[in-house]
């Protein structure tokens, strides 16, 4: 069977049509989570099937298609995912952050402000903020429906009461237009202050829970917190050791096992081009 | 040739494609006003014709209202979309001018459990341009102006937030959208 025995960017008209009418609600209740008849794709639950059908559902055939996996286009997750559409919808690819229209990414936002025209695509592994304080669904869709979110300030206090500060690193619960308490997918809390006001649009997918929710662009986005333990943003206390960038969101990477350790940028495009930069 | 077999998508994948990327960019951004090609309905813009093919199939009610409800409509629905026509209680879509889709608090506004099983609104217009009441909301950085028939409805639409109805806006091959989350205000 040749690549072009699949429709268009892989699943069926009909599939897709399912998918766009929940991103079309989503987009039209900000941070609500859409059910949606997620299907079987050809990789396992857990590796982004989620993200894959709704890039699938957005792509056009001139779309030009970034993936990343935790800020780098080099891993194994991004790189499958990429080969998957450059089979199954031909779109050109890139790495660099300003030149790609579609952008799916796992746990990471691009350090690089995205624009207008651009749209991103999460993978989310479990889209319900409440669903480690309330296992049940029918319970949390109940606390979504009366607004009634105090057990996620009891779950950060709990952090304050226990650490001292707030110890959420990444997925950290966010209040989108005063209404719907999201999880922004995992996240490091260090990317919340682009959720809001993002000039692109934001799309979730999650797979295997079944569910599509959204951000347009300039909404509203707030990190709960409370007044004496404000919201703050964290990184590690370092510059990346390759382009020595003190502002980016940092990895720290292992070098030997004598103890040795460097922290590099998370996001390859970021550090690449400010390497560029830098020799030119 | 009958009618109702042409005006379709010539390569359904992309051309819907493209359409929806259109719808979302309308959706994500209320009062920006979009082209959209590639079908051809009878006695309906083409806007509102791609905006069926794009979203409708035969698992989305359809309700079309006044002088949309025309034999040539139905057969060329029933041909390229098979979408179940329905009355305007148990629409997920409905089309029709602005008067004759009144009162529109007869159609779904969802629940307040599952907001997002609301009916959305294929509003034939006239024309559509960047004049008349301003919008403010999620998706507008910080105003903008649409062409609307009328704020009180869409202000009343809004009030039921996170409830409320989704409308898009047709006019020959331009389309716009207004969310149940943007504000409107008389100019």
């Amino acid at each position: 069977m040749t690549d072009q025995a699949y429709n268009f960017a892989y699943l069926d008209e009909q599939t897709k049509r399912m998918i766009r009418r929940a991103i079309l609600k989503a987009l039209a209740i900000p941070g609500y989570q859409v059910p949606f008849a997620s299907r079987e794709m050809p990789m396992p639950y857990g590796w982004g099937t989620g993200g894959v059908q709704v890039t699938a559902a957005c792509l056009t055939p001139e779309d030009r298609l970034k993936v990343i996996d935790q800020g780098s286009d080099d891993t194994t997750n991004a790189v499958s995912i990429r080969k998957f559409f450059q089979r199954t919808a031909g779109v050109a690819i890139t790495e660099k952050t300003a030149e790609a229209t579609l952008i799916q990414t796992r746990h990471r936002i691009p350090e690089t402000a995205l624009t207008q025209g651009q749209i991103l695509v999460y993978q989310v592994p479990i889209p319900e903020p409440l669903r480690f304080i309330e296992p049940r669904e029918t319970e949390t869709r109940k606390m979504h429906e009366l607004e009634e979110y105090g057990l996620m300030h009891v779950k950060l206090y709990e952090d304050i009461a226990r650490h001292g500060q707030i110890a959420t690193s990444y997925a950290y619960p966010v209040r989108v237009e005063g209404r719907y308490v999201m999880d922004p997918s995992p996240i490091p809390k260090f990317d919340n202050p682009k959720l809001g006001g993002n000039a692109a649009i934001q799309l979730f997918g999650a797979g295997r829970e079944q569910r599509i929710y959204a951000l347009p662009p300039y909404t509203d986005v707030v990190s709960l917190d409370f007044d004496d333990h404000p919201f703050t943003a964290t990184k590690a206390d370092h510059g990346c050791n390759i382009c020595g960038s003190i502002h980016s969101y940092l990895d720290e990477v292992i070098t030997d096992d004598q103890g040795g350790r460097i922290f590099v940028c998370s996001d390859t495009d970021f550090c690449a081009e400010r390497q560029q930069g830098t020799a030119a | 040739m009958n009618i109702a077999l042409t005006g379709g998508f010539a390569d359904p994948a992309r051309d819907a494609a493209h359409a929806f990327r259109a719808v979302t960019e309308a959706m994500a951004r209320p009062g920006m006003i979009l082209t959209v090609t590639g079908a051809n309905p009878p006695r309906i813009s083409a806007a509102a014709g791609i905006t069926l093919l794009t979203l409708c199939d035969t698992t989305t009610p359809l309700h079309l209202a006044g002088a949309t409800d025309t034999a040539e409509l139905r057969d060329w629905i029933a041909f390229h979309i098979g979408a179940p026509l329905v009355t305007a209680e148990k629409a997920a879509f409905a089309l029709g001018d602005w008067r004759s889709l009144q009162p529109i608090d007869r159609f779904p506004q969802g629940l307040p459990d599952y907001p997002d099983r609301s009916a959305t609104l294929i509003v034939e217009m006239e024309s559509l341009s960047n004049q008349g009441p301003r919008l403010t909301g999620p998706g507008i950085q910080h105003h903008a102006h649409l062409s609307l028939p009328e704020t009180a409805a869409f202000r009343a639409n809004a009030a039921l937030f996170p409830l409320g109805l989704d409308f898009i806006l047709t006019s020959g091959d331009q389309l716009a959208a207004l969310p149940r989350t943007s504000r409107v205000e008389d100019n």
